[in-house]
């Protein structure tokens, strides 16, 4: 013990470092923010830590080669003792860090930590936010698999839409004429060297705000936040009922770091690591490729924008969410700070969530995309076929062949992307049916060129029985008898 | 006082000199950051490839066909072994539609029994001729200007095929040879 003392002394002799850190250990911090709701910043640090870890873990198997990634993940997935569990730690650190990294932010918006004197520490934060989307934007290409590859060509579309700039960008960002080695090597180095050298820089600057203003004292209602007094009235609140960091704040941050390590582990073993899917093959086109969770919402966006809109919204929404975020410590810089007094704030976060949430859910289901193997892989359900004539079954044969089951559903069977079927004759008259399947429109492509008239009349006598038992199919008022000239 | 100048005097020097320096030690490593743009633009990207014999794409019919992309390096794998879309129209004229849809890119599969391009990922469908049938994409499919020469179908490619301006204008034109050729 003595000998460890010694030691000790020798070193902190030279480097005069134990006074700085139990100064900053101990600094004082308004008492109820040693609260269960301020662990989510540490959280983040402690994961920041894991994946850099698991990251350098992996970097000594991983090849950064596009003709060999995805090789090597199969070698740490398979041969590689553990290799598997890292891979899967990683994986599942970098959701864990996303979820983590926007909750904190949540929490800061609506304790108003942003305001006066703390927006610097919030822009850093907003900076750290997009290097977080940007890590694991990086880290699902060098998981160079199909989706990895088909997402490259989705980020240089987008980039491609940039006026004039554009396919200098794509070039730039592929480091070539095409998605290849070059595109690999230049987004490995990004999510190897360049964005992480960034985020810990970013992080000590972010950390060092945090120490010097001070933690954001507990909001409450009344309590307005003015430049004028701001500074002396938190020193008072500090000093007067402040308690040290160490140890009345950490122990919480510890336990929910824990705890948050601890969920990781037991997911990453439990569901494993992410792929890879299939080999990065252009030449393999029986794909549907799919982002990771966290830009499933750009991905539902991206299906449901009117085709005019997608480029403005493309390029001009993030730029301006990016202005929003960073000017809105200085047109809210002062103010009410608690929640209970900020109703539209509330608002905000709650359409946020409900609309990422919304566009994730969908984006889970895509009902956009055609069911690419429905015409031989989806059945019609028997109900729809026993008891028809010949005619009719030989339209439903059409139908099955000509692949609208790759759009339409039968019995909740196939594609999403056109309205249900199983009622389409309660909806549309026979004479609509035809100009509808000849003519296309609404979002249909016209079969007028690929069906001949025997195929035409077969399909429509099928579509004609798809009708509940208790309702007649639509007919064409003015055909009636009664009125028939 | 005078020597207080004098290190300034001193002093500005040595910035000068650093920051002469750091400007002509910029120039290469911008050159080398900006290198694939640059040799997109003096030369192009774009030269003729093969697809292998006219007679391995029957009239009436569209099939896959693959190239190694003309400009690769050694550690490109797989990922240089590009597919494209061959639609012979009627034994001598030709069409080639590049895999990407002309939305995001993803790759385009072609249903022969409904004649259409499908796309997996957010629901674009072309016709057969690769005009815009429905969906998000705002055009048809990508075309690469085609020559038959010595029997073996060619195409004029290099260059991911995406919606921007410029590459439409340069790299994917609608160039038929006449079919005699």
């Amino acid at each position: 013990m003595r000998l460890i003392r010694a030691v000790g002394n020798w070193f902190d002799q030279r480097l005069q470092l134990s006074s700085p850190i139990r100064e900053t250990m101990e600094h004082q911090i308004p008492r109820e923010t040693s609260s269960w709701f301020y662990v989510f910043g540490s959280a983040a640090l402690t994961v920041l830590a894991l994946q850099l870890v698991t990251g350098i873990l992996l970097a000594l198997i991983y090849v950064p080669s596009a003709g060999e990634a995805w090789n090597s993940l199969q070698v740490l997935n398979h041969q590689v003792t553990l290799g598997w569990f890292i891979r899967a730690v990683h994986g599942w650190g970098s959701n864990f860090m996303l979820a983590i990294v926007l909750i904190h932010m949540v929490q800061v918006f609506l304790f108003g930590a942003y305001k006066f004197p703390r927006e610097l520490t919030w822009i850093l934060g907003v900076c750290l936010l997009l290097m977080t989307l940007g890590m694991a934007f990086t880290g699902q290409v060098l998981r160079f698999d199909q989706d990895a590859y088909w997402g490259l060509g989705i980020g240089a579309s987008i980039c491609s839409r940039v006026p004039i700039l554009g396919p200098w960008l794509v070039q730039l960002m592929l480091g070539g004429p095409i998605i290849a080695g070059a595109t690999l090597s230049r987004f490995f180095a990004l999510h190897v060297f360049v964005i992480p050298g960034l985020l810990i820089g970013f992080v000590g600057l972010h950390l060092l705000l945090v120490l010097k203003l001070g933690i954001n004292e507990w909001p409450m209602p009344g309590r307005v936040v003015r430049r004028s007094d701001y500074m002396a009235k938190y020193h008072e609140l500090t000093h007067t009922d402040g308690v040290p960091f160490w140890p009345y704040g950490i122990w919480k941050d510890a336990i929910f770091s824990g705890a948050i390590l601890l969920c990781i582990a037991a997911c990453a073993l439990y569901f494993g690591p992410f792929g890879p899917s299939g080999q990065p093959d252009p030449r393999i086109i029986q794909t549907v490729p799919r982002p990771d969770y966290f830009f499933l919402w750009l991905y539902a966006l991206l299906s449901l924008l009117p085709p005019a809109m997608e480029t403005p919204v493309l390029l001009i929404g993030p730029a301006i969410a990016l202005v929003v975020l960073l000017a809105l410590p200085f047109f809210s810089g002062e103010g009410e700070k608690s929640w209970k007094r900020r109703p539209i704030a509330v608002l905000t976060i709650l359409l946020s969530a409900v609309t990422l949430g919304t566009f994730t859910n969908l984006a889970d289901h895509a009902p956009w995309s055609p069911m690419m193997d429905a015409s031989t892989a989806a059945a019609i359900p028997a109900k729809y076929l026993t008891g028809r004539t010949p005619v009719e079954i030989q339209g439903a044969l059409v139908f099955q062949s000509k692949q609208c089951h790759n759009c339409h559903s039968l019995g909740d069977i196939g594609g999403k992307r056109g309205p249900a079927l199983d009622a389409v004759a309660v909806r549309l008259t026979p004479d609509q049916l035809v100009r509808q399947v000849l003519q296309g429109g609404g979002n249909m492509p016209a079969y007028g060129k690929n069906l001949n008239p025997a195929e035409t009349t077969a399909l429509v006598a099928f579509l004609e029985t798809l009708h509940p038992s208790a309702q007649s199919p639509a007919r064409d008022a003015s055909l009636t008898a009664g009125i028939e000239p | 006082m005078s020597d207080v100048t004098r290190r300034q005097a001193v002093l500005k020097i040595a910035m000068l000199f650093n920051g002469v320096v750091g400007f002509l030690l910029a120039i290469p490593i911008v050159g080398y950051l900006f290198s694939p743009v640059n040799r997109g633009r003096k030369n192009g990207y774009a030269s003729w490839v093969s697809l292998g014999s006219v007679d391995e794409f029957p009239a009436g019919q569209t099939r896959l066909a693959t190239f190694r992309n003309p400009i690769s390096t050694a550690t490109d794998g797989e990922t240089a072994d590009l597919p494209c879309w061959v639609r012979n129209v009627d034994g001598s004229r030709f069409q080639v539609f590049a895999i990407n849809c002309a939305h995001l890119g993803c790759p385009v599969r072609w249903f022969p029994q409904s004649q259409l391009f499908m796309c997996p990922c957010h629901g674009g469908v072309y016709y057969a001729d690769g005009s815009r049938a429905s969906g998000p994409p705002e055009r048809g499919l990508f075309e690469y200007a085609f020559r038959v020469a010595g029997g073996k179908l060619q195409i004029r490619a290099g260059e991911l095929p995406t919606p921007g301006i410029a590459a439409n204008k340069t790299l994917i034109q609608i160039e038929r040879t006449p079919p005699c050729a």
